[in-house]
């Protein structure tokens, strides 16, 4: 026997009205946490952004957030340190460097990949496993024996140890990305290009490069942050002042010694030296996040 | 243009012990349409990607006209291959799609292009070559591998299921399609599918594969009417070909057919053309039955009893140009293994499935009990220990 169905919709509404405002308090809540937290680790960046904005001498005596004297001395200073020796000559030395490390980052690094990824040959399984292995070598077991190495040949005060092993494949890390990268492009590419006779450099050149493109940006984005903030191999390779890159020419700014720092003019260039990490990364953002465009295989 | 031959064409994996192809011969004549059909890791693709040159030799002999290929460079084969998933350049264009080959062959500009207008213009795709694979629908996109296909104006077109990745209504428009332009240009073609629809209207002829052995090469209607064993009868044709154990009996031009508890007799013109039927008097075989050899009695003017059985409608799949009746007879099945085929669907206890293709204006129900006739001149007789067919 069919019973009467019946429901009251003034209820359901204040059921509805009572579990919104659960949910909007529990948000509230969450929201209040995420930005004090954000507070606390934005905190050092806004005091340093600040400081570079007020008088050296205010920097470490004014305890207030927001500076009484605004100025912009501290950047000349900063960037003028050196008398006829600028900063412009270091950023030149920094990009010199990372430019050709990415060069060869993405050229040896992806023939190398393609190597490991497509072609058949000898030893690969073996060849990988080593090229896998020296990832696990930590940077202070071979320092040593390369700084030698590279004194020995003569390059040491030349950028040629921070960029020639570039060139080389030296980076297993971007080796291993792209070999992932490319054995996920579909065989049937490569093989429909074999049958189009398309030699392995045509292959590697027209085909699979174009189509890894998401790696290679990946490896020239992490290859150009790694370069530029590399503060300790261009420290021990690079020794004459004109040679220094940015984060070394940052050091000169304290003195260990004991003597005069000056923390303003380090502040201001600290500041300066964030623009091109945060613009380059920004800049390839679209790349890295953008999907290959697989509609075609299909 | 060039014909293709296999001898003795064998793959094996596994230092031997798996056999993809084995020992497969086969001539293709220039200018013809073969399709290679078969069951899903029949070897088939094995076969095709080996007069590619994609994948290695391990017997036999390719030759291409008259040219011994086994050791031949993919690119130095003459060959155009389209393949499953079309394999587009993702980042060309169309046009540039289909120019690849040329490129890479270094052809003049001027000729590139007014090859790649050509091909654009046959495969009607002159409003797309700017686009990118990705902006075209599953049609354009097979009709562009078409295009980097025929462009090249190979001695030999090869193509690996083409059209598996399409709709059902988009792969009849391209059946037809390339169909056609193989008719135009006349390039011999050697065709990968496991569609027994394509292979039979495609083909001039068919090549069926099972298990990496070659089953039967033939024209599509050969295949269908005279198939040589009970796994070319059951692959092709759907609804699948009704196979049941039966005794022969009687003599010459007297046989009659034990089929279960029926008796049919076998008519004087198939036993006369037939001789050979006699031989097996007495022993067990295999008859074969197309469903649309099986009508209503009803239907049919003055219906030997003889020729009839009576049985009831277990299912009835009503398709609007035909109705399917699946009956439950008594009689024993031979099942044929194949990994394409259905598994048995299950008849009333005691009975064997029998498939029956009744015409549209069938009005038979689920339940009923429906009297058919069955066409014993078109009815097919294997060896019941070989399964090979018993006609010649």
């Amino acid at each position: 026997m069919a019973t009467a169905k019946t429901y009251d919709p003034e209820l359901l509404r204040a059921e509805r009205r009572r579990r919104n405002n659960l949910r909007r308090l529990k948000g509230l809540g969450l929201h209040l946490l995420l930005i004090v937290l954000l507070g606390i680790m934005l905190y050092p960046v806004i005091w340093m952004i600040f400081s570079a904005l007020r008088p050296e001498a205010e920097i470490f005596g004014d305890m207030g957030f927001i500076p009484t004297n605004w100025t912009l001395e501290n950047f000349t200073r900063g960037w003028f340190l050196y008398g006829n020796l600028t900063f412009t000559q270091f950023y030149i030395n920094s990009f010199i460097i990372c430019a050709l490390a990415i060069i060869g980052n993405l050229l040896a690094c992806s023939m190398a990949a393609y190597a490991f990824a497509r072609l058949e040959f000898r030893g690969k399984w073996w060849l990988f496993a080593v090229m896998l292995g020296t990832m696990m070598l930590p940077i202070h077991v071979q320092l040593i024996p390369q700084y030698i190495f590279f004194l020995n040949i003569g390059w040491v005060n030349t950028i040629l140890p921070l960029v020639v092993p570039k060139f080389l494949a030296a980076d297993a890390f971007f080796i291993f990305l792209m070999v992932q990268f490319m054995r996920s492009l579909p065989i049937e590419l490569e093989q429909a290009a074999v049958v189009d006779g398309a030699s392995y450099w045509q292959r590697y050149w027209r085909i699979i490069l174009p189509l890894s493109m998401p790696a290679l940006a990946t490896t020239a984005v992490f290859t150009f942050i790694n370069t530029y903030n590399d503060f300790f191999s261009q420290l021990i390779y690079l020794t004459d002042t004109d040679r220094m890159t940015v984060p070394v020419a940052l050091r000169l700014f304290l003195d260990p010694s004991g003597g005069a720092s000056s923390f303003g003019g380090l502040f201001a260039m600290v500041l300066i030296s964030i623009g091109p990490v945060l613009g380059f990364f920004l800049a390839s953002q679209r790349l890295l996040t953008k999907g290959i465009a697989t509609q075609g295989f299909k | 243009m060039a014909s293709v031959t296999l001898q003795n064409l064998t793959k094996a994996y596994a230092g031997g012990s798996l056999r993809a192809v084995n020992d497969v011969s086969l001539e293709i004549e220039d200018g013809e349409f073969l399709v290679l059909v078969g069951p899903s890791g029949c070897g088939k693709s094995t076969a095709l990607r080996m007069i590619a040159g994609l994948e290695e030799i391990t017997d036999g002999a390719v030759w291409i006209g008259d040219d011994f290929v086994n050791d031949v460079h993919p690119k130095d084969r003459d060959i155009a291959m389209v393949f499953q998933s079309y394999a587009l350049y993702p980042h060309m264009s169309v046009y540039d799609n289909i120019a690849f080959p040329l490129q890479i062959a270094k052809l003049p500009k001027d000729e590139i292009d007014r090859r790649v207008q050509e091909a654009a213009r046959i495969l009607e795709l002159e409003a797309y070559l700017k686009r990118r694979p990705g902006q075209l629908s599953g049609g354009q996109r097979q009709r562009v591998a078409m295009g980097r296909a025929i462009v090249r104006k190979p001695a030999v077109f090869l193509m690996d299921e083409p059209l598996s990745n399409l709709d059902a209504k988009l792969r009849v428009q391209m059946r037809a399609e390339i169909a056609s332009i193989q008719h135009r240009l006349g390039v011999t073609t050697v065709y990968v599918t496991h569609d027994q629809v394509e292979a039979m209207t495609m083909g001039h002829r068919v090549a069926l594969l099972k298990d990496g052995l070659l089953q039967q090469v033939d024209t599509p209607s050969n295949i269908y009417n005279k198939p040589r064993n009970t796994f070319v009868a059951a692959f092709i044709g759907s609804p699948t070909m009704n196979m049941y154990w039966a005794t022969l009996e009687g003599q010459a031009e007297e046989l009659v057919i034990h089929l279960g508890s029926h008796r049919l007799k076998l008519p004087a013109p198939l036993t006369t053309a037939h001789p050979e039927l006699a031989a097996y008097a007495g022993k067990k075989l295999i008859v074969g039955i197309r469903p649309e050899d099986i009508v209503e009695a009803s239907t049919v003017a003055a219906a030997d009893p003889a020729d009839c059985i009576t049985a009831k409608a277990d299912l009835v799949e009503a398709l609007g140009s035909d109705v399917i009746v699946h009956l439950g007879i008594d009689a024993q099945a031979a099942e044929v293994r194949s990994s394409d085929s259905l598994d048995e669907i299950k008849s009333a206890e005691g009975t064997s499935r029998c498939v029956a293709r009744f015409t549209a204006k069938s009005d038979v129900r689920l339940g009923q009990t429906v009297t058919v006739r069955l066409d014993t001149e078109r009815m097919h007789f294997f060896d019941g220990e070989t399964g090979e067919t018993i006609l010649t």
